[in-house]
């Protein structure tokens, strides 16, 4: 379905997908995750059946939800190499998010905050796949300073990437005309020329 | 409320106090490494009374039998031989140690456990499993520090020694206690029971054993299962029985003060969005913008 044959296509049928699996995946696990966190959030639990269906289904979703985010890496980490003008661009992120982009350096297809986010989760996802792996009882038994060593890495690991996953989505809702590339796949003209001007020019041509 | 002896002090994965206006007595087992035979009768009569049979096992050459604690062997009889020059005059000693949950004052296991009164403390001091609230998530093994807890493969629920809370609960001592032949094991107040290890020491002291002493590490509060030890300042000896445990840092790190705070930083990344989103208002396409990229497009 084409809603407006001028828009642009940000992202492709099989990237959109790709980024829903992850995401799916990431809320199932944030929420299954957070009920062993802290008692407060134990409830959640009962959204998966219980505590004993959330401690066996959590650990089978992370491995899922790994092997998508290797692929989405992928897809995108060439598209989000850092570039001096990303460097510049962070530097003056205070103007940005106080709500005024007018003197923001030209961005490419990402930002320099989205490539932030993009490697932070990279980091976050391998630190908790691995740590994961090690407190997984059912299926390891590695010594036990290592499960300890990992219990920790893993609780850090995964309130760091539920804040950057609440920021990335905040993101999202806040730059108007964004959530709809990841439903269709495109935005309009005048939303990348705002807001990637650089990655306007280099598809339109203008 | 329950059984007076069934009072609980704390119960894992809950943040508010239990029901405290009852002081019970804390109870105690005491146990005299001097006085063990080996005979592992505690042993029978623990599967006896709590109706568990682990499976025949193969012997693998040392007196050890079961090899380790398992989710159905709940004690287990620790044989070493010792053969040290500083210790006993190159004399060979056989310290054999009953194994099995400390019952500590600060519970490790309690303290990892991520499911509400899957572990429980009784007011008596008996650190307890109740399994049917058990997620199987084996937090308990890792805040530990006596390894004790194990996961069944059949079940995959933890277990553990009760302290046979159940005969404790209608004032008997639980059965490895009433079992042992030689009194090695004493059940009794925490109280009465560090009298009787005094006196037992004072024993041992007079016997050339000066370095005999009480096993109830301060790093964990205390212990409601005690050691006689003749070589009280070694309990390595006793089949690596930890000379100082205490709960592992990185376990107080995970399970402590620093969870509230994440959790508030979650919600204050949540709520900052909203607030900014409420005061800054949404980045929307400027209408300079739009005109612009019309004008771009018609060119």
């Amino acid at each position: 379905m084409i809603r407006d044959p001028k828009d642009l296509q940000r992202y492709t049928p099989q990237e959109r997908a790709n980024h829903w699996v992850v995401g799916i995946s990431f809320i199932l696990l944030a929420l299954s995750g957070l009920a062993f966190f802290h008692p407060a959030f134990f409830p959640l639990s009962m959204l998966f059946g219980g505590g004993t269906w959330a401690r066996i289904l959590h650990p089978y979703i992370g491995v899922f939800m790994a092997f998508f985010f290797v692929l989405m890496f992928l897809r995108f980490r060439m598209l989000n190499v850092m570039t001096k003008t990303d460097k510049e661009w962070l530097s003056r992120i205070g103007e940005m998010v106080d709500g005024d982009d007018h003197n923001m350096p030209e961005q490419g297809k990402y930002n320099g905050g989205q490539k932030a986010m993009f490697w932070a989760s990279v980091v976050c996802m391998v630190l908790l796949l691995v740590s994961g792996v090690l407190i997984w009882r059912a299926q390891f038994a590695p010594p036990i300073g290592l499960v300890r060593f990992g219990a920790v890495v893993h609780a850090v690991a995964a309130v760091a990437m539920i804040a950057l996953i609440l920021i990335h989505a905040y993101a999202a809702i806040w730059v108007r005309g964004t959530i709809r590339a990841m439903w269709y796949g495109t935005v309009t003209r005048a939303w990348a020329r705002q807001h990637h001007r650089a990655w306007y020019r280099e598809v339109t041509g203008k | 409320m329950a059984l007076q002896s069934l009072d609980i002090k704390q119960r894992s994965a809950t943040t508010t106090s239990a029901p405290s206006v009852r002081q019970t007595l804390e109870v105690a087992k005491l146990i005299d490494v001097s006085t063990c035979i080996g005979c592992k009768a505690c042993q029978a009569a623990c599967m006896e009374w709590n109706d568990i049979r682990d499976e025949v096992g193969s012997n693998s050459g040392v007196y050890d039998n079961p090899a380790d604690l398992t989710a159905k062997s709940w004690t287990v009889m620790r044989f070493a031989e010792v053969e040290l020059s500083d210790v006993s005059g190159g004399r060979l000693e056989w310290l054999i140690r009953k194994d099995g949950c400390m019952h500590c004052a600060d519970p490790g296991c309690l303290k990892a456990c991520p499911a509400p009164g899957a572990i429980v403390q009784y007011a008596n001091g008996i650190v307890d499993f109740h399994e049917e609230n058990c997620i199987g998530c084996g937090y308990c093994i890792t805040g530990c520090p006596f390894n004790i807890p194990r996961i069944s493969k059949e079940d995959n629920k933890a277990y553990k020694c009760s302290l046979c809370s159940d005969r404790v609960a209608v004032g008997q001592a639980p059965a490895c206690a009433k079992a042992c032949p030689t009194g090695a094991i004493q059940f009794g107040s925490k109280s009465d029971m560090k009298d009787y290890a005094e006196k037992r020491i004072g024993d041992l002291k007079e016997r050339g054993y000066a370095k005999a002493g009480l096993y109830d590490p301060a790093g964990v509060g205390g212990t409601h299962v005690m050691y006689v030890l003749h070589h009280a300042d070694r309990p390595e000896l006793y089949n690596g029985l930890p000379t100082n445990p205490g709960i592992s840092p990185l376990v107080s790190l995970w399970k402590g003060f620093a969870k509230p705070l994440a959790s508030l930083a979650i919600g204050a990344v949540a709520l900052g969005s909203l607030f900014h989103y409420v005061m800054k208002g949404p980045n929307e396409v400027s209408k300079e913008s739009e005109r612009e990229a019309e004008k771009e497009e018609s060119q």
